[in-house]
């Protein structure tokens, strides 16, 4: 086996979207050694595509609490939510708006000068009364403003930054604990081990296991497949959002802040159908009960596509086109370039679209990463950290708000920076590591510039996104789900065995997409081991054969274990950290 | 309406660990039912067909420009251009690496010297003024002057468009970076205007824009970086008098 050179780090960081670079700008100005990996360029990652806003209680428009936001997003989650940690999510969201603020963030303003809130599904006032406005928002891009303010203060903060390097896996130390990756420069080929006293994963989402998504090529849940062939767990994966209004047969995102500015769902009727559905909240009702509803809508008949991608429409022409111009061009932007349609005068073709993993790699609330030992008690993963869409903290349980994801990459960004100091000055030492360790971080890429025949990785893909898409969509049932699950399998077997036609060192983009898809099917597989075991509805998770949340059997987080299969349960933690219990209840929008 | 039937690229293709100089490789992608698409998914075809082929990509809906190329001659990002826009009769689409740039392979250039223009601008908030406890405030009207600036994603469509960059890559700050400067010294919220201007007030970092406006033209998110270079330019002059 080929040595590998190494380079020594006190901490590494696996993802430049806004978590990977929020804990980096924590951490670049303590003075370690310390540096951060992305397989594209910072601002090219999928935080950039955030539309609507990031959450926060500041009370610009109208008298608002942060414990108000924790009632919301701890229904929102249907009570999957750990309780302590989404009490410090709402409690810390002000202070951290502001820091961005600081940095420069362009939000948009209202007349006072403060920072402009918009309506977002599930917000309330005073524990389920009125709709309140509490997504702070830079027009339409808040993600946009969001990443690149962050990787400016990065520059600011002379951050090391190893642009467009992948990271192929994890490396053990002698006393297991993580001891850093090995990372591939995709513009040569080079391989390195990145040897570091911590590993903080920041790797995002895997919105690319289903066919329609609206996130970004790159979404292949990097970190996901680290973490599992590492033989650790991963937590609520059967809990992917569904974004009611992603555009049809497209795919590209239209933000709940297009309902929150007043726009509205239409049927083939010009029934505004979300008033049956959700009489009070109607169009604002959480996201898991919006695409329900749109995709029953759909099956009785009442889209306006039954031939093509059925679809029902997005109305916002009654808005006016100053308010479309001011407060959403860039959706305005979008729907004219992929569905040839003008908000201004037409509604846009929109159908529910995967979105976000509420499931990740299980974390305390410093963004410690979790596992259980032989006897089923809770151990931290020494040296490891997880932060963003790839950690399952957890502060969306079942169902994620919209405006709560961005809010969580920069409090848990910043709370894994502040502990990873911590520990860096407390003297966590560097793990000792065998030759062996590294060379199996090296086993993909030999496994794959080794093959020598066989099938493509894109068929394989391509199968893989179409059982995703039939058989763990908004609507689950046992038989389908078995047998999409022996697909899935079987595609692993496939997978095993295919081909990498492309040998060149440099730019390889088709070895990355290979590397990629190993991320994707393991991914897509402990979805469908989670998705069985959990034989009722709750947020995101609809069974038609389980069609009520059942707390006596199932309120508790789902731990897939990869070598076995193995399901076991984890405790929801029901108790916050100041606040009473907020104790589950029937969820009525 | 050009037919759709059959789409042919032309590709500027190139490895550096293969002993070929650059050439042109033609794609021809069956299209049975007609269907207009982005060029981002004729190059996903045309990647099917031969797996060597690589170019950047990742949002496609032309927000994080990574898919920057050089289209029939003209930059632009490929995920937003409609195929239908670039048929030309029996002529194939020519796609090419963006120019001025060092080519890596096929399609991936070397954005470093582009990126470290965009630093030299020092492209952050700066504010003496110790952090209030909340926002600073900002009004409506002022947060204004941003728009139009702050939307840029990076591609380099416009800086590797340029003529003056071409020529002087090394000390040209270049449209991309210039609309930065623009952006932090319209901003209300900075504090170090003069500085910014002073840093710039130099023969090349600003005044090597000749106004050709390749920049404007190109830009995929409908920005003018000359626009914004003027009013730079404007702003020293209001300072030198």
């Amino acid at each position: 086996m080929a040595t590998v050179a190494s380079n020594q780090f006190d901490a590494i960081i696996i993802g430049a979207g806004g978590s990977g670079m929020r804990a980096c700008l924590q951490l670049a100005r303590s003075g370690y050694r310390v540096a951060l990996l992305s397989k594209v360029f910072p601002t090219r990652s999928h935080t950039v595509s955030a539309q609507g806003g990031i959450t926060a209680a500041l009370g610009n428009m109208d008298e608002d609490d942060w414990r108000w936001h924790m009632y919301d997003t701890v229904k929102g989650s249907d009570y999957l939510g750990d309780q302590d940690c989404i009490e410090y999510l709402c409690k810390n969201g002000p202070e951290v708006v502001y820091e961005l603020e600081h940095m420069g963030l362009p939000f948009s303003r209202i007349d006072s000068g403060k920072i402009y809130q918009r309506p977002f599904g599930g917000q309330s006032k005073n524990y389920g009364g009125d709709q309140a406005s509490r997504t702070c928002a830079a027009a339409d891009r808040t993600g946009h403003a969001l990443l690149h303010a962050l990787y400016q203060q990065n520059i600011k903060a002379n951050a090391h930054i190893y642009s467009e390097w992948f990271a192929l896996d994890l490396v053990m130390g002698e006393n297991g604990q993580v001891a850093g990756v090995i990372a591939m420069c995709i513009e040569t080929g080079e391989c390195v081990f990145f040897h570091s006293r911590i590993t903080i994963l920041a790797t995002g989402g895997a919105g690319r296991i289903f066919q329609s998504t609206t996130n970004a090529r790159i979404c292949t849940g990097d970190g996901f497949g680290m973490v599992l062939r590492a033989g650790l767990p991963l937590q609520d994966m059967e809990m992917w959002q569904f974004h009611p209004t992603g555009i049809a047969g497209v795919g590209c995102l239209v933000t709940e802040g297009a309902r929150g500015e007043g726009g509205y769902l239409i049927n083939k009727n010009g029934e505004r159908f979300m008033e049956r559905y959700a009489p009070s909240a109607r169009d604002l009702a959480s996201r898991d009960v919006v695409a329900r509803a749109m995709t029953q809508e759909i099956r009785e008949g009442r889209g306006f596509a039954p031939d093509g991608v059925d679809h029902v429409k997005l109305k916002l022409d009654h808005l006016g086109k100053d308010i479309l111009d001011s407060r959403l061009p860039g959706i305005c932007e979008l729907s004219r370039t992929f569905a040839h349609v003008d908000p201004v005068n037409e509604p846009i073709p929109v159908v529910p679209t995967c979105h976000y993993a509420m499931g990740g790699i299980p974390t305390n609330i410093n963004g410690q990463v979790l596992t259980q030992n032989e006897v089923g008690q809770e151990v931290i993963v020494p040296g490891l950290y997880a932060a963003g869409e790839c950690a399952c903290v957890s502060v969306h349980g079942a169902n994620r708000l919209g405006g709560n994801s961005l809010l969580d990459l920069v409090v848990f960004g910043r709370a894994v920076g502040r502990h990873v100091n911590d520990a860096l000055r407390d003297g966590v030492t560097m793990p000792q590591v065998s030759q062996d360790a590294i060379d199996k971080g090296m086993q993909r890429y030999h496994h794959w510039m080794d093959s020598s025949e066989g099938e493509s990785y894109v068929p394989v893909r391509e199968e893989m996104q179409r059982y995703m898409q039939e058989d763990f969509s908004v609507f689950r049932e046992e038989k389908s789900m078995t047998d999409g699950l022996e697909k899935l399998q079987q595609c692993a077997t496939r997978l095993e065995h295919a081909y990498l036609p492309d040998k060149s060192r440099v730019f390889n983009t088709s070895f990355i997409e290979a590397l990629e898809m190993d991320n994707l099917l393991l991914t897509a597989i402990s979805t469908a081991h989670s998705a069985l075991s959990r034989r009722e509805s709750r947020g995101a998770h609809s069974r038609e054969d389980y069609p009520d949340r059942n707390d006596a059997e199932y309120l508790h987080h789902t731990l897939y274990f990869p070598e076995t299969h193995e399901i076991k349960k984890r405790d929801v933690n029901l108790k916050p950290l100041t606040m009473k219990t907020f104790e589950p209840v029937e969820r009525v929008y | 309406m050009a037919d759709l039937s059959e789409i042919k690229l032309s590709i500027y293709r190139f490895n550096p660990d293969d002993s070929r100089d650059p050439y042109m490789q033609d794609y021809v992608l069956d299209n049975p039912e007609k269907k207009d698409m982005m060029l981002l998914d004729a190059l996903l075809l045309a990647k099917k067909q031969d797996a060597t082929l690589s170019f950047r990509h990742s949002c496609r809906e032309g927000v994080c420009g990574s898919d920057a190329m050089n289209i029939n001659g003209q930059n632009g990002l490929a995920c937003v251009t409609p195929i239908s826009k670039l048929m030309r009769g029996s002529k194939p689409i020519e796609l090419r690496p963006l120019p001025g740039m060092p080519v890596i392979t096929d399609l991936v250039v070397d954005l470093t010297q582009f990126y470290a223009q965009y630093e030299k601008i020092k492209p952050f908030l700066q504010n003496d003024e110790p952090e209030p406890a909340t926002e600073r405030l900002q009004s409506p009207e002022e947060r204004k002057k941003l728009d139009g600036l702050y939307e840029c994603i990076l591609c380099a469509c416009c800086t590797s468009s340029c003529p003056s960059y071409w020529w002087n890559p090394d000390k040209f700050v270049g449209p991309a970076g210039l609309l930065q400067a623009s952006r932090f010294i319209s901003d209300s919220r900075d504090t170090h205007t003069d500085e910014r201007l002073a840093d710039l007030d130099n023969p090349f970092d600003l005044y090597r824009c000749r106004k050709i406006m390749n920049c404007a033209t190109v830009c995929p998110k409908g920005l003018n970086p000359t626009q914004a270079i003027g009013h730079i330019q404007q702003q020293m002059l209001d300072r030198e008098t």
